[in-house]
This record gives C-alpha cells, structure tokens and sequence, in this order.
C-alpha cells in the first residue's frame, strides 16, 4: 500500500471502503504492540439483526483506524518493503509463566553468605604460564593438553618412596577430586529438591529385586562366618557366583591363533588327555589273566576229551571258578588259583 | 566360527579318545592337508583348511554348516558324538563290535545291542569303552559304548546288555533335520 491508493480510497463513495472512520470515544491505540481497545459501546440492534456482519465490520473499522495510526510514524523504504518505526509500547502484556524462583543456595554459597565471603571476581578466562610462555586457558582440552606439555618430568619428593609412579597418583588425586565435587553437585542438587540423602554410605533403596536381595544374603553369609565356620545356607537361596555380586573384569578375547599354532596347541592338549590314563589299568589287567585262564582250561578240556576221558554227564558248577567247569571236586592245589600267589601253597578241601 | 579355546577342546579329544585313543593325533597330523576342529552355534566341526578358508567369505549370520560336524556341546557344555564323525572315527576305532543280522535293524532303530544279537567283539575291550558297532559283513552301523567288557560278555546271559546306543545311522533318517 503507498500513497496513491490512500487517495484513491479517499474518492470512493462507498462509506464501507473509506479510510476514515468516525467513532464516539476515541479508541485506545497502541502501536507497538499493534493493539487497538475499543471502548465504544455495542450496538445492539445491528448485532442481533447479523451478529458476524456487524463484528466484521466493527473488526474492519478498529483494523482502519489502526493502519491509520501507524500510517502516522515516520516510514522508509527497505528492500522493498515499507517499514515504520514504531514508539515503545504502551501496554504491558501479562507473562504467561510464573516468576522464576531464585536458585536454592549451594552449600558453599551458604556457608559464604553466612560468613560474609566475597564471591570472587569474574576470573579472566586465559592465565599466562610462566613455563610454556603463553596464555594458557583456565579449563578444557587446551588447558590439559598444556598440562601434559609441562608434565612430561615430575620431581620426586625426598620425603616420597621413589618406586610410586608420580604420573599415576597425579591422576588418582585429580580423578579423586573429580568425583567429590560430582558428588558434591548431586549433594547440592538433592539438598535443592528435598530429597533425603545419608551422610554416610549409599541411599537405602525402596525396593530390592531378586538378585539384589540374594547379593545380599550372599554378602551377610560370608560376613557372619565364624573361624571358618558358615551359616548354613537357606533352602530357598539362590546360590550365587562370585561374578554376580560384584561385576568381575571381562576377558579379553584372545587372539586367533594361526593353523600352525593351533595345531600344536591341540597335540599338546590330545598328549595331556592320552597320557592322563593310568599305565596300569587293574581292570584290563584282571580281564586278560580271566582270558588267559579261560583259555588255557579249555585247552586242558579239549585234551582230556582227546584222550576219551570226559564222556561222563556234565554238571555245570555253581561257583565262578571259570576253570573248574567239569564236574569234579576241586581238590587243594590241584586247579589253577586265579588270584592267589604262585608261592603261596593253601591245604585242605576249598571251602565254598 | 571360533576357534575352540582349551576346556571345549579337551573335551571333544576326551570324547574321541573314547573310541580311536591314541588316533587322535592322526586327525590332527594328516598327509593330506591341514586339517582343524571350529565351533559354531555350539556344533563342532571338522575342517580342512581350505575348506575353511572358502567358508570364511560367507557372513556368520549366513552360516550353517562346513567340512564334517563331528558333534555338538548340549546346553550343559557336554560334548555328544554325532554320526557324521563315523566316517572319521570308524577308521581308527580301537574297540568294535559286530552285529548279527537280525539284531542290525535293533540297533540302527535307537536300540542298545543285547548279548543275543552280538556277533563278534574285539579282545580286551573295557567296561564303558567307546566301540564302534559293525555289520557282519563289515559296515560300520555306529557308535556305542561297551556294556560289558569282553571277557564279561561270554559270561553274560542273553538278554544282558553289551553295547549301549550312543549313535546310529539311522539317524540320518530319524533326525535329519537336528542333525548337521
């Protein structure tokens, strides 16, 4: 919209498309806001008659006289736009969240405001090093990576056992201060929350689950153990591994081993299980002398039918001397013993 | 596929030198080309090198069997012979026993062999000793493990149990699709 429509607007006739609009109290405007507060009463009648005609054009006029005002503001033009500067507003809008709450007090900050300590002024951000000869940042990858150009010898102490790595207890008292102030962040920030936290130890938890509770058990059973002596263990515990309480360290996985190396690995392995037998396994021992002798009495039966001897009705023996399987009475030393010694002559009748 | 670490390995030699003994070392050590034992989804397989070298371009997800699977690690980390190892254990078997005709169809059911149906027995075979169980006419049937030792066996009264069932191969019909 420029000038020449505003003039062009002005020469209809139509009262509905003029730019002027008469109204019997002045409207409040603010501009800056683009905010128009008519207080003007209804009219009731044309409302009834058409409720959204007359709002539409109660709409339009309060819309005009708006455009009029702002039409009133210095403009110029920037990129092709036509831009007004508008005055600071007027009317407050109300916020639509409620006013934030000041910060709890650390415990530091307490204790500071309660002994009247200064907070310390803004530090600069960049310290200059004596050693590197350069500004060196208070924090961050750039501040470590400086410290390890700096550290690349530590004096050891007179008073220190020279064998304790220095680099190692360096990092344990940093890594130690590391997790105080972590804990003390999680302190400050359940202190700010109203949750109640033990000084000492870890929070109770509301509710153990299984392996928490038999954990537990496992620890109170190795804890009331007496010279030795356990408690006997419930019928209902599960009984648990040692890598269940406490997280054991993962293996690493070897490497793959080549064929070559493998292949000796697995003879070593196939030697360690041949030679674990026993040299002398009682077992076969006994089976080959029960061989032997079962062979040998048959022999001594297929000589005596050879001689014409055993044609007689045969009574198998009840016993289990596989020798004695004719039916004659065992005499003393006359049969082969099986398990007595060669030296060892026994007299008198075999006693079943 | 993994190389077996040491525990899995002793275990699988154990069970082999059930049955070959001293024979392992000859799976090991052969003329014919390296060979070695691999371990995938808890079945154990016996692979030539180049066999292997050949699998390893197919994607684990992908993979199912190579060379000869010899056997598997049940749930509780046992290793159980299959049948497909017959080929390579019934070479070297140090203890065998032949079956007669008419208890063959027995055995290769899933039944163990009774002292009625055995037909030969190698000598000096122990009590609870692997044996790999023959035809008459010298075909190898399967794996078992000696219920009596051989001396025991002639005193045994028919219906005692001479071999118990471990494998047969009629589980290449039974169990074809356990079986890989």
């Amino acid at each position: 919209m420029n000038a020449e429509n505003v003039i062009r607007f002005e020469e209809t006739r139509d009262p509905a498309k003029s730019t002027s609009v008469a109204k019997l109290v002045d409207v409040e405007i603010d501009p800056a806001t683009l905010l128009v507060s008519d207080t003007n009463e209804l009219d009731l009648k044309a409302y009834r008659n058409n409720a959204d005609k007359y709002l539409e054009s109660l709409a339009r006029d309060d819309a005009q006289l708006l455009i009029n005002a702002l039409w009133e503001y210095p403009t110029e033009r920037y990129e092709d736009c036509i831009v007004a500067k508008l005055p600071p507003p007027k009317y407050v809008i109300p916020r639509e969240k409620p006013v934030p709450q000041p910060k709890p007090l650390t415990r530091w900050e307490e204790f500071a405001k309660r002994k009247g300590i200064e907070p310390n002024k803004k530090k600069s951000n960049l310290t200059w090093d004596d050693v590197l000869k350069k500004w060196v940042p208070r924090f961050g990858y750039k501040k470590s990576a400086a410290e390890k150009e700096k550290d690349w010898l530590i004096e050891i102490p007179q008073s220190e056992d020279p064998y304790v790595d220095m680099f190692e207890k360096k990092a344990q008292v940093k890594s130690e201060k590391v997790s105080k102030n972590e804990f003390q962040r999680l302190r400050n920030i359940a202190k700010a929350k109203n949750v109640k936290v033990p000084s000492m130890g870890l929070p109770p938890t509301p509710k153990l689950n299984s392996r928490q509770l038999n954990s537990a058990a496992k620890i109170a059973h190795l804890s009331t153990a007496s010279l030795g002596k356990f408690q006997p263990h419930s019928s209902k515990e599960k009984l648990l591994s040692r890598g269940n309480i406490v997280p054991l360290e993962k293996k690493r996985k070897l490497p793959v081993p080549s064929l070559e190396e493998e292949r000796k690995r697995n003879l070593n392995i196939a030697n360690s299980i041949l030679n674990k037998k026993p040299k002398l396994d009682v077992d076969k021992v006994v089976n080959r002398q029960i061989h032997s002798e079962e062979v040998e009495a048959s022999e001594q039966k297929q000589s005596k039918k050879r001689k014409g001897r055993g044609g007689g009705k045969k009574r198998r023996s009840k016993g289990h001397h596989p020798a004695n399987k004719e039916g004659k009475k065992p005499k003393g030393g006359g049969g082969k013993r099986l398990f007595g010694g060669k030296g060892k002559q026994q007299s008198g009748r075999k006693r079943r | 596929m993994k190389v077996l670490n040491e525990e899995q390995t002793s275990k699988v030699f154990d069970k082999l030198a059930k049955y070959i003994g001293d024979n392992i070392k000859l799976l090991l050590d052969r003329p014919d080309g390296k060979y070695c034992f691999r371990i995938h989804k808890d079945r154990v397989f016996y692979v030539s090198e180049k066999v292997l070298r050949m699998a390893s371009n197919v994607p684990i997800k992908n993979f199912i069997s190579t060379g000869t699977c010899i056997g598997k690690f049940t749930h509780s980390k046992k290793f159980h012979l299959h049948i497909t190892a017959l080929n390579y254990v019934a070479p070297y078997a140090q203890n065998k026993i032949w079956v007669k005709p008419n208890a063959e169809q027995q055995f290769l059911y899933g039944h163990n062999v009774l002292k009625s149906g055995l037909g030969r027995i190698t000598e000096n075979t122990q009590k609870f000793q692997g044996v790999v169980v023959y035809s008459m006419n010298d075909l190898p049937l399967g794996l078992g493990l000696a219920g009596r030792s051989t001396a025991e066996c002639k005193h045994a009264d028919p219906l005692a149990i001479v071999c118990l069932h471990q494998t047969d191969i009629g589980e290449y019909v039974r169990s074809e699709d356990t079986l890989i």
